[in-house]
């Protein structure tokens, strides 16, 4: 068994890349100007015609693209082919309840399940293994993602899907799981279950781990790799782009590369837009030029990274990503769960209430808890705590439905949240990551 | 005639019921009585003051939340089965008892109750006709 899923691109010369990558960006931007309208007005707006895209070096020519266009062209006119080419749509939270609709044709399907696959060899992944994959399954790419690319490895898929942690833990030992997928933060959970069912994780089969979908440190990493006595590795991916498996890390463990043979990267300052030398942090960019049925030009990822092309130990010659360190956005990433600010501002107005709102984020027992405090009015009091709790249990319910992701309701006193010159402060994130 | 009961929503923080009763002191409300509710976040605390109009202003123009509620007031002897004596006659009636909290007055011998009901008519009516004595305003603070 090799030590790459796919050893032409992952190892490939500079130069080869370099015309792989130069033959698709042309081909997609044909695509773009042809059957994407929005795409046909942004370039005619700079007087750019696909002819002028000769080389992937070309690529400072194309416009950007953001989250809000795809809210504009809500939900499929960024779709660059028919129906009856699509065979897959998936969508994540939106800023005000809607979503941002991705759609994929089968090719795309199968490029973006190559991603994982290439993601499952390089953590030491077989197609004798079985992967299991503890992600959501849904319109989430999570689930559906890493199930797609063991499959496509040949490996044995077990899809467990999320929650109910002790049926996990004993699909792992009665199974014999060699792969694990889920959230860091999953991750830590089980590792706790083992523990608390008497079980010595190095009797386990389970190997490895691949974890994405939110934010995860170094320490993490250790304890996660003591907790399920397993290799930790991180993958990364948005729906925007595909999913997981845009990147993903190696035996080095430090730095994911990055599928650029279907995901051209670049790294912009997110002030100017200029793009950044190597090693420099900044805005992360992607162009989809391996996709038909969404394919994106210099999409905004809002992730802040760094680009390497540092020769590495495992000899994929693939550019590398940084871990991404932050974001230029207010976007929150609550148990891998996508949120903004404004999407709770937007629940607290639809009942009513008056937008004094804070939203505080704490990791407690490994695990993201969000909690919204909301300034009680004379409008939501009473004397009788149960009237208070029915109140409390509203907005719960309404939070739940609009963001996917259960958070706890704080009644605070009125004025007592914070306000800086007229400007509340909304967030505040006291995980330490 | 019902009893006027202020609410006040208090957060749990240390200081808290120190500060809001401070205002009361500084516009010379008399506070006769009091009970919290509590949770785990926040309290509703209800008092039975001198001059609640006066007092829900200033809490307000503290930036706090306050409500005024009818409640009612029964007078018991204070002697063993005297609170279960009255309380019977609502639970016969099949009225249920939100709240109900209970202060001793200077006359010797008697106690009052403050009961919240939801409806103060149907409650006082079945009290009156057990012979339960309601009380006012002005009887607290004669």
């Amino acid at each position: 068994m090799s030590n790459y899923y796919n050893a032409e691109m992952e190892i490939a010369s500079p130069e080869y890349m370099k015309a792989i990558q130069s033959a698709r960006l042309i081909k997609m931007v044909y695509n773009c100007y042809n059957n994407v309208p929005f795409y046909k007005k942004k370039f005619d707006e700079i007087g750019l015609l696909p002819g002028d895209i000769k080389t992937i070096d070309d690529i400072t020519k194309l416009p950007f693209t953001v989250k809000q266009d795809l809210r504009d062209n809500y939900p499929f006119d960024l779709f660059a082919v028919p129906k009856e080419k699509l065979v897959r749509i998936h969508a994540s939270s939106g800023t005000t309840g809607k979503q941002t609709v991705v759609g994929y044709t089968a090719g795309d399907v199968d490029r973006w399940s190559e991603g994982c696959a290439r993601a499952i060899v390089a953590a030491g992944g077989t197609k004798s293994d079985y992967v299991h994959v503890s992600y959501g399954y849904g319109l989430f790419t999570g689930g559906l993602g890493l199930h797609y690319g063991a499959e496509k490895l040949g490996a044995v898929v077990i899809p467990v899907s999320s929650g109910n942690t002790a049926r996990q833990v004993q699909i792992l030992q009665d199974f014999g799981s060699n792969i694990i997928c889920c959230t860091p933060s999953y991750a830590m959970v089980i590792g706790e279950t083992i523990k608390s069912m008497g079980i010595d994780p190095k009797d386990l089969p389970l190997r490895a781990g691949i974890f994405g979908a939110e934010p995860w440190s170094e320490n993490m990493r250790k304890e996660i790799e003591k907790s399920l006595a397993i290799k930790a590795y991180d993958i990364y991916g948005l729906s925007e782009i595909a999913g997981p498996g845009v990147a993903y890390e190696c035996s080095e463990q430090n730095g994911m590369h990055i599928c650029e043979d279907f995901f051209y990267p670049e790294v912009v300052d997110p002030d100017t837009l200029e793009p950044l030398p190597d090693g420099t942090f900044g805005e992360l960019v992607f162009t989809c030029i391996g996709k038909e049925a969404l394919p994106l030009v210099r999409y905004r990822t809002r992730d802040i990274s760094a680009l390497t092309h540092h020769a590495c130990s495992c000899g994929r010659t693939l550019v590398k990503m940084h871990k991404p360190k932050g974001r230029t956005d207010d976007m929150l990433i609550i148990r891998g769960v996508n949120v903004f600010p404004s999407q709770v501002e937007h629940v607290i107005l639809s009942l009513g209430m008056e937008p004094n709102y804070q939203i505080v984020v704490e990791r407690i027992n490994n695990l993201d808890v969000m909690t919204v405090h909301v300034e009680m009015s004379e409008a939501m009091f009473s004397d009788e705590i149960r009237q208070i709790e029915e109140t409390e249990r509203k907005i719960r319910s309404a939070l739940q439905d609009t963001l996917g992701v259960a958070a706890n309701v704080h009644l605070a006193e009125p004025r007592s949240l914070p306000r800086s010159e007229g400007k509340a402060v909304r967030v505040v994130d006291k995980r330490k990551i | 005639m019902p009893i006027k009961q202020i609410s006040i929503f208090v957060e749990n923080k240390p200081g808290r019921l120190a500060d809001i009763t401070a205002i009361l002191a500084k516009k010379n409300v008399d506070i006769r009585a009091l009970s919290i509710a509590d949770t785990t976040d926040y309290g509703i605390l209800r008092l039975i003051v001198s001059n609640p109009e006066t007092a829900v202003v200033a809490i307000r123009e503290e930036g706090l939340t306050a409500s005024s509620t009818e409640v009612l007031g029964i007078a018991i002897p204070d002697v063993p089965g005297g609170f279960a004596k009255a309380i019977r006659v609502l639970a016969d009636a099949g009225i249920s008892v939100e709240y109900a909290y209970a202060f001793i007055t200077p006359e010797k011998g008697q106690a009052f109750v403050i009961i919240r009901v939801a409806d103060n008519g149907l409650a006082s009516a079945a009290l009156a006709a057990q012979g339960i004595k309601l009380i006012e305003q002005a009887d607290i603070f004669e």
